[in-house]
């Protein structure tokens, strides 16, 4: 993949198509062509770019601007003035007034670097994280103030539901209604659990929030903690977030002193104390009811559900376990309210993601955008494009347990519905971008291997499932595969997602049946020509094939 | 400090650091920030930071505040180091190495000339 100057964008949702899309991208490219700049702008159409009162739109990185609605007459004049010259066409532009969703972030910063939309991370890396004043000085605590003093419990999850936030742990559970399950279920002692495990290889937005930002999760958990009616909380951090732990407790001691955590908060008869449980380095307690064993002292494994810990969690007591990222987004939403959220992202997913960006790219980093953006975007623009000029492959999302998205897919909006829609799942936000070097047959092996390690065993299915798998596919690395072996991986991934216990088999499959679906070619040239293409794996049996 | 008790205590708070963060700024304070997140440590932020404080002491300044902050995410740049002169816009800088940091600190700070070679935004 070249690295382009300018990038050219066109809707193509199936309105946009009725009004012509199809044309104006053909026109551009004439245009582009006769210009000869066809080194250095891209041209390509995306998906639903979330406006649905113009088409098609057109969006010109990276200034960004925002063309519509467009016509294949108009496109000659945007080419001449705007990719020739470099000066906006303001008499096609759409006003800012109506950019609304993904688009939102055009006037969130303005610089060098690519702008971003921040409301999670808004405070991260501007505060001193050991300062209290600090957080206060920017609006701290005031989402607090106002839920005690001024909303019932009710309304404050009325106002969560009305947000549409989705859980950003992964699995995207909408989580207005996880807090009205807690709050509804019957019993006197309530927990909150923060769960800052965050043990996806790849991913630490988390980290980045704890670090930079300890008290939002203290002022959110107090939130929650009120909404539900819990007193007590918890959060789990892994074990390896040392500074992240530090920063907390200093975070906990200068709450404590304000009053802002521990009796009678803002005056009200309302209680709420937070302890830190760290972690021990194990993948698995980062699935909801091991990491609720790992709390009580026992071994992490996870339990049978139903019942959920929406009931039954925390020593039986009804428990709302929230991801830190989810809870980072909800002092804005009360401070701002949900009208204000909503303007963010796209209608079934409100709001910004958080994404680390890691992998063949020139730019590796952490970035928070508004839901829906493309991986096409993302990796020319906040990531500049691939190493070296290679070409795009494919990309990983979610750590370990998230989907392998191919090229094709790379013009899918982001959020969980579209990408359920695609057959793909968004994760926990890690995006590893991956070049045409990376062997899928090699990468499938590596992530497998990852949870034949993490398998905690308690369940036959994933302890032994994980383990034949990596066989198999050490097997086909080696030039020893067999077409049976495909058919084999299938029916063991079934196996995996139908029977595991838990996330951790049921995604354990992920990487597997991906590779087959988008990528069977290249394994078969492993198997029938007994090449890799990528020239990665080695081809030869090993010495010992039994333990990497 | 007293508890907190109401939402003019808060209130009372905020128009508090404000007021201190004012009279700061208004004096012309100078204020360094380095990126101390996981990463930014990884990379060497300690070593910034310290070679910061050492010019600092050596070059007996006063009216600079240094002080620590989280990730921004822009972890190829780390260490990264913003600098805010009194009421002007924050500058940031990124892979400020202890040299760079010096660098920073005698033309920035003390000349009001800004580091091209190391600017990420400003």
């Amino acid at each position: 993949m070249k690295i382009y100057r300018s990038m050219v964008l066109i809707s193509s949702d199936p309105k946009s198509m009725l009004y012509g899309a199809e044309e104006v991208f053909q026109r551009f490219q004439q245009e582009i062509e006769a210009k000869g700049l066809q080194d250095e702008v891209q041209v390509s159409m995306v998906g639903d770019l979330g406006r649905h009162e113009v088409h098609p739109v057109v969006i010109v990185y990276p200034e960004a601007v925002l063309y519509g609605p467009v016509k294949p007459e108009n496109v000659p004049l945007i080419v001449e003035e705007h990719l020739y010259k470099g000066r906006v066409v303001p008499e096609l532009q759409l006003s800012p007034q109506e950019l609304s969703g993904r688009i939102a972030w055009l006037t969130a910063r303005k610089g060098t670097l690519p702008a971003e939309q921040r409301i999670v991370l808004e405070r991260a890396g501007v505060i001193d994280p050991t300062n209290i004043e600090d957080y206060i000085l920017h609006d701290g605590y005031a989402a607090l103030g106002k839920v005690l003093t001024s909303m019932k419990p009710e309304d404050v999850i009325a106002e969560v539901q009305k947000s549409g936030l989705k859980g950003r742990g992964g699995a995207g559970f909408p989580t207005g209604l996880k807090w009205s399950f807690v709050a509804k279920a019957p019993g006197g002692k309530k927990y909150v659990i923060c769960n800052a495990d965050e043990s996806e290889p790849g991913t630490f937005k988390d980290r980045v929030i704890l670090e930079g930002d300890p008290h939002a999760i203290l002022e959110a958990m107090a939130i929650a903690g009120y909404a539900v009616g819990a007193d007590e909380g918890y959060i789990y951090v892994r074990g390896e977030y040392a500074l992240a732990q530090e920063r907390l407790n200093v975070a906990i001691a200068q709450a404590k002193e304000y009053g802002f955590l521990g009796k009678n908060i803002f005056g009200t008869d309302f209680h709420f104390e937070i302890h830190i449980h760290s972690g021990a380095g194990a993948y698995i307690c980062g699935e909801e009811t091991a990491l609720i064993e790992s709390i009580e002292g026992k071994r992490g494994e996870p339990r049978a559900r139903p019942p959920y810990p929406t009931t039954h969690g925390l020593w039986g007591k009804p428990t709302l376990v929230n991801n830190v990222e989810t809870l980072a987004n909800i002092p804005p939403i009360l401070r701002n309210g949900a009208e204000w959220y909503r303007k963010f992202g796209t209608p079934s997913s409100p709001g910004t993601k958080v994404y680390t960006i890691l992998g063949n790219v020139n730019n590796t980093g952490l970035i928070e955008v508004p839901m829906g953006i493309t991986l096409r975007e993302v990796i020319a623009i906040y990531a500049r494009g691939m190493k070296n000029g290679r070409t795009f492959k494919l990309a990983q999302t979610g750590g370990s347990s998230g989907s392998v998205i191919p090229a094709s897919l790379q013009d899918t909006p982001m959020d969980f519905d579209s990408y359920n829609k695609a057959g793909v799942s968004l994760g926990s936000g890690a995006l590893l971008i991956c070049d045409e070097d990376t062997c899928v047959v090699d990468l499938a092996k590596v992530l497998v291997n990852f949870f034949r390690k993490e398998s905690c065993g308690k369940c036959t299915p994933c302890r032994i499932g994980t383990y034949r798998a990596y066989q198999i596919l050490q097997r086909i690395s080696e030039g020893q595969g067999v077409l049976k072996d495909l058919d084999e991986l299938l029916s063991l991934s079934d196996n995996l997602v139908n029977l595991s216990n838990c996330g951790l088999g049921q995604t354990a499959a992920t990487p597997i049946k991906d590779i087959l679906k988008y990528f069977r070619a290249e394994v078969e040239a492993h198997i029938r020509l007994g090449v890799c293409p990528t020239g990665v794996c080695t081809m030869v049996p090993e010495k010992s094939p039994q333990e990497a | 400090m007293d508890r907190v008790k109401s939402l003019e205590d808060l209130k009372k708070l905020r128009e508090q650091a404000l007021e201190k963060r004012k009279v700061k700024t208004a004096s012309g304070e100078v204020q360094i920030i380095v990126g101390m997140g996981t990463v930014g440590i990884a990379a060497g932020a300690r070593e910034t930071l310290k070679a910061i404080l050492e010019f600092i002491e050596k070059e007996n300044l006063s009216g600079i505040t240094v002080r620590q902050t989280g990730n921004i995410g822009w972890d190829s740049y780390e260490p990264i180091v913003q600098v805010v002169i009194g009421e002007q816009p924050k500058v940031t800088y990124g892979k400020v190495t202890p040299d760079a940091a010096i660098r920073i600190m005698k033309e920035h700070v003390l000349n009001g000339q800004v580091v091209k070679d190391h600017l990420l935004e400003g």
